[in-house]
C-alpha cells in the first residue's frame, strides 16, 4: 500500500515538473543556505515582517465582509463586529495589533539593513523596494486609521491630511485629492476605503514581489563587520534548517499576537463628530508620533511666504527621500568598507525618533525609559560601526 | 534615376522607419495621456457647491450647556464656530478650526482661552495667538443676541 500511493504520488510530481518545471525551484531550494554569525538573527525580522502583512490581509478580508465605508454607517458596523459578529471582537484586534507589529517589525527590519549596510551593491533595488514598501505600510496605517470613524480617527486624519496643505503650490491640491473634498467626511472614507483594501495592497503585492525575489536571487547580505566570520563558520541550508525556524518564529509571534488580543483587545472609543472639539489625549498611531511631536514644537510664523510647519514637513519628506537613496549616496563603504558617518547620521534619527516618540507618550513612559532607548539605540549603531573591518577598534 | 545613399544622411528607408517610430511613440504617448487624463480627473475630487450661510442660531443664552461649560459648538453652513459666553450678555463667536493643522478647538473657563488639544495652541478671546504653533489668528464672526416674544434671546451667529 504505501508503495502505491509513493508511486501515485511520483505521478502527480511528474505530471507537475513537466508542466511548472518544479525540479528546477526544487534544486535551487536544496542549495540554498543562509550565512551564520553572530549578527544572523537579523535575518528573521524581515521573515517576521511578511508574517503579519499576511495575518493582516487574511483579517481585512474577514473584516470587509460586514465593514461598511460610509460616515453613517462606518461606526456602528465596528461596532457589530466587535459585538454582535461571533469572534468579530478578535478578529478586528488581531488586525489592529498585527499592523503595529508589522510596522514596528519593518522598521526593525529597516534599521538592522541600515545599520549592517545591506543595501551595499547589488542591493539597491532590494533597499528600495523595501523601503516604498514601508511607507505604503505606513500608508495602511493611516488610512486605516480613519477606518472605524471614532473621534481619535477623525481628528487624527484631519491633522494628518491638513499637513500637505501646508506645502507650497500644491498643498491645497494634494489635500482636497486625499480627502475627496474641503473636509473630512465620508467621501474621505470611502477614498480612504479604496486605497485601504485595493490600490495600496495591489502596490504592496507588486512591490514584495520584487522584494522578496531580489532577496531570493542575490541571497542575505553579510555585514561587512562579520564577513570573516561568516566565511569561517559553515552556512545553514535554508530547507529545512532555517525554514523551521522561521516558522517557529512565526508560530511564536501568533501567540504572542493572539495573547495580546484576547488581553488587551482594541478599543473603539465614540463616534467621531465633526462638530466636537478635539478631545486632550488626541494622538496618531505611535510610527507617527515624532511628526506629530515635531509639529507641536513649531512656534506659529512664516518666512517667504512658507509657513513655519511646512518646514519639518518638506525636512520630512526629504529625509524619506534621502533614505531611499541611501545606496547611490554612501560612497564610503564602497571604497573604504565603511562609513562611519551614515551610522551616525542613522543613530542621531532614530534616537530622535524614539525620543520624540517617547516624549508624546510621556504620561505613559517614563523618563528613564526615553533615555535607556535613546541609549539602546546609540550603542546598537556603534557596536556596528565599532567592528567594521577598518574601523580601528 | 535613384539617388546614391549618402553617407552623413540617412537614406529613405530609414526616414520613413524614423518616422514610424516617431508615429508609434507619439501615438502611445496619446494613447497613455488619454487613460491618465481621465483617471487623474476622475480622482480629483468635484468642487460641490454649499449654499452661502450668513446665519446661524446657537441656542437660547440661558442654555445650560453655556453657562456649565461656558461654549457650544455650533453649525455655520458645513464650517464649525464656537460661540464663548462670558456673560449674560458678551458672547463672542470664532471659527472652531484651529489655523495650525484644521482640528477643533474648545474654550477653558478656568484659564478663560481658546484652546486646541491637538498641537496645543491657545488664542484669547480677541481670536489672537497667545501660545503654541498656529499662524493665524482664529477667523472671528459676528455674534448678537436676538430676543423674541414669549422666549429667553437666541444667540445669533453671523458673517464678521
Amino acid at each position: 500500500m504505501p508503495e502505491q500511493v509513493k508511486a501515485r504520488r511520483t505521478v502527480v510530481y511528474e505530471w507537475l515538473d513537466e508542466r511548472l518545471a518544479l525540479s528546477a525551484l526544487v534544486e535551487f531550494a536544496r542549495h540554498k543556505t543562509v550565512p551564520v554569525h553572530r549578527y544572523a538573527a537579523m535575518y528573521y525580522l524581515g521573515g517576521m515582517t511578511l508574517f503579519f502583512f499576511m495575518v493582516q490581509v487574511l483579517t481585512g478580508i474577514l473584516l470587509m465582509i460586514y465593514y461598511r465605508p460610509s460616515a453613517a454607517e462606518a461606526f456602528e458596523s465596528v461596532e457589530f463586529i466587535m459585538t454582535s459578529v461571533a469572534f468579530g471582537w478578535l478578529i478586528r484586534s488581531i488586525h489592529s495589533w498585527s499592523a503595529n507589529l508589522m510596522i514596528f517589525f519593518a522598521t526593525l527590519h529597516l534599521a538592522s539593513v541600515y545599520f549592517t549596510k545591506a543595501y551595499r551593491p547589488p542591493r539597491e533595488i532590494t533597499w528600495i523596494t523595501g523601503c516604498l514598501a514601508l511607507f505604503i505600510a505606513l500608508g495602511f496605517g493611516f488610512s486605516g486609521y480613519l477606518l472605524p470613524w471614532n473621534e481619535l480617527a477623525y481628528f487624527a486624519t484631519r491633522v494628518g491630511t491638513q499637513i500637505p496643505a501646508t506645502i507650497p503650490f500644491v498643498g491645497e491640491w494634494i489635500m482636497r485629492f486625499l480627502r475627496g473634498g474641503e473636509r473630512v467626511t465620508s467621501a474621505t472614507i470611502s477614498r480612504f476605503y479604496g486605497w485601504h483594501v485595493a490600490i495600496l495592497p495591489a502596490l504592496m503585492t507588486a512591490l514584495l514581489g520584487l522584494h522578496l525575489l531580489l532577496v531570493q536571487r542575490l541571497g542575505m547580505s553579510v555585514p561587512p563587520a562579520a564577513e570573516e566570520e561568516a566565511r569561517r563558520r559553515r552556512p545553514m541550508r535554508f530547507f529545512p534548517h532555517y525554514a523551521l525556524r522561521d516558522l517557529l518564529g512565526w508560530l511564536l509571534a501568533l501567540g504572542v499576537l493572539a495573547a495580546l488580543a484576547a488581553l488587551f483587545p482594541w478599543e473603539l472609543g465614540a463616534k467621531a463628530d465633526a462638530f466636537a472639539p478635539a478631545p486632550p489625549d488626541i494622538r496618531p498611531e505611535w510610527y507617527f508620533m515624532f511628526m506629530f511631536e515635531t509639529l507641536k514644537l513649531v512656534p506659529g510664523g512664516s518666512i517667504l511666504a512658507l509657513e513655519y510647519e511646512a518646514i519639518p514637513i518638506l525636512g520630512f519628506g526629504v529625509g524619506a527621500l534621502l533614505l531611499v537613496l541611501v545606496p547611490f549616496l554612501d560612497r564610503g563603504i564602497l571604497r573604504r568598507g565603511r562609513s562611519p558617518g551614515f551610522t551616525a547620521a542613522g543613530v542621531v534619527a532614530l534616537a530622535y525618533m524614539v525620543v520624540l516618540t517617547c516624549w508624546g507618550y510621556r504620561s505613559l513612559v517614563p523618563l528613564y525609559a526615553v533615555l535607556g532607548g535613546a541609549g539602546l539605540v546609540w550603542l546598537f549603531g556603534f557596536a556596528i560601526e565599532r567592528r567594521e573591518p577598518g574601523g580601528g577598534n | 534615376m535613384s539617388a546614391a545613399p549618402q553617407p552623413s544622411s540617412p537614406g529613405p528607408d530609414l526616414g520613413r522607419r524614423r518616422f514610424l517610430n516617431w508615429l508609434l511613440g507619439t501615438s502611445f504617448g496619446a494613447l497613455l495621456a488619454a487613460i491618465v487624463y481621465p483617471v487623474a480627473r476622475f480622482l480629483s475630487p468635484p468642487e460641490i457647491e454649499t449654499s452661502a450661510t450668513n446665519e446661524a442660531d446657537a441656542g437660547v443664552a440661558s442654555d445650560p450647556e453655556f453657562i456649565e461649560k461656558g461654549y457650544r459648538i455650533v453649525r455655520f453652513g458645513s464650517e464649525p464656530v464656537i460661540v464663548v459666553r462670558l456673560s449674560e450678555t458678551d458672547f463672542r463667536a470664532f471659527s472652531a478650526v484651529c489655523t495650525h493643522l484644521a482640528c477643533i478647538v474648545e474654550y477653558s473657563k478656568s484659564s478663560r482661552q481658546i484652546a486646541c488639544n491637538c498641537h496645543n495652541a491657545r488664542f484669547n478671546l480677541q481670536g489672537q495667538v497667545v501660545g503654541g504653533p498656529p499662524p493665524r489668528p482664529l477667523a472671528p464672526f459676528g455674534v448678537h443676541l436676538v430676543a423674541q416674544p414669549g422666549s429667553p434671546p437666541h444667540v445669533i451667529v453671523s458673517r464678521a
